[in-house]
């Protein structure tokens, strides 16, 4: 079965996937982001959600709940502003929970 | 530890004994499945930091090759530009059991086979820039998928590590302990019953003789 790959951050950073046929979807502080969030992942037309740190940082919840499911894929992908470094402490959240530490301290 | 209340009959004492030789074969299973599964993930979240380092510079990059396109363009045009793209892309997923943990594999499909349709404006109102920035873009689309695939996979795989560490610990510190504590407990009670049925009839055995033979 064929899903599409949606790309959620603000505008600045992600409007360039849209021109290799990613569907881009806006944050903007003047909607709901977690609803329009919830929706792309319950959709169930995403296979892999791409998220900007900046957005991440506030949506934490809603990613948290995806992490153990199979489908959707929601990884995080730095945005226009700068690598947050937000990206790599969820690998590190991974290996915490399978190891118990972080075993990749660097 | 206070052991649950057990009836003390053989019928208890062989159910018990071969729920401990169960429990212990799945401790044994368990732990190696455990460790099978550490191996994996390690070497995957290994590769997925590698892979996540390469990507985010290259996501930088390209971010600043748009940062360069619109500086020369006004955002008008820009957004015309972007704004009816010509190509679609497309995954199927495909799964990939690891231990029992369902893996997903990621393959793209893209709507069509020309890669120069990633450009879906005309030439003559953008910058070069901006042809320069999309490309350097839809090159990183095959690592940002494989990206994607494994640092599910190691989302995935980090939880079954968690719930099988939980279950290979309730067995070895709860159930095999609790187990042998009431099989001991059984042997102890059966025996001691024994005794007291020997020394009962020993003792019948003396009151008989005493009232045959006044011994």
């Amino acid at each position: 079965m064929s899903k599409r790959i949606a790309v959620f951050g603000d505008k600045e950073s992600i409007y360039g996937f849209a021109a290799l046929g990613l569907d881009t979807y806006y944050y903007d502080s003047a909607q709901d982001n977690a609803a329009v969030f919830k929706k792309l992942c319950q959709s169930q037309s995403y296979s892999i959600i791409y998220i900007t740190e900046a957005a991440a940082v506030v949506l934490e919840k809603e990613i948290e709940k995806y992490r153990s499911e199979p489908s959707p894929a929601i990884i995080l992908i730095p945005g226009v502003s700068g690598n947050t470094g937000e990206g790599l402490s969820a690998v590190r959240l991974s290996v915490e929970k399978a190891v118990g530490s972080d075993i990749f301290n660097d | 530890m206070a052991v649950k209340q057990v009836n003390p009959t053989r019928m208890e004492l062989s159910r018990l004994k071969k729920k401990l030789n169960t429990a212990t074969r799945g401790h044994k299973l368990l732990k190696d499945k455990r460790d099978e599964l550490m191996r994996r993930f390690l070497e995957m979240v290994r590769e997925n930091r590698a892979l996540r380092m390469k990507v985010e510079e290259q996501i930088k990059a390209a971010n600043a090759n748009f940062v360069l396109a619109k500086s020369s363009m006004s955002d008008e045009t820009l957004k015309a530009a972007l704004l009816a793209p010509k190509q679609e892309v497309y995954v199927s997923t495909s799964y990939r059991n690891v231990m029992s943990v369902d893996i997903p594999v990621f393959d793209i499909e893209t709507r069509t086979p020309d890669p120069n349709d990633i450009y879906s404006y005309g030439f003559a109102f953008t910058s070069a820039d901006l042809d320069d920035a999309v490309k350097s873009l839809a090159d990183i689309l095959p690592d940002l998928i494989k990206l994607a695939e494994i640092e599910k996979s190691c989302q995935l795989m980090a939880d079954e590590i968690e719930k099988t560490r939980r279950r290979v610990n309730a067995l070895e510190h709860v159930m095999i302990p609790e187990t042998q504590e009431q099989i001991r407990y059984i042997t102890r009670k059966l025996d001691e019953n024994e005794r007291s049925t020997q020394t009962r009839l020993m003792k019948v055995k003396d009151m008989m003789l005493q009232q045959a033979h006044g011994y």
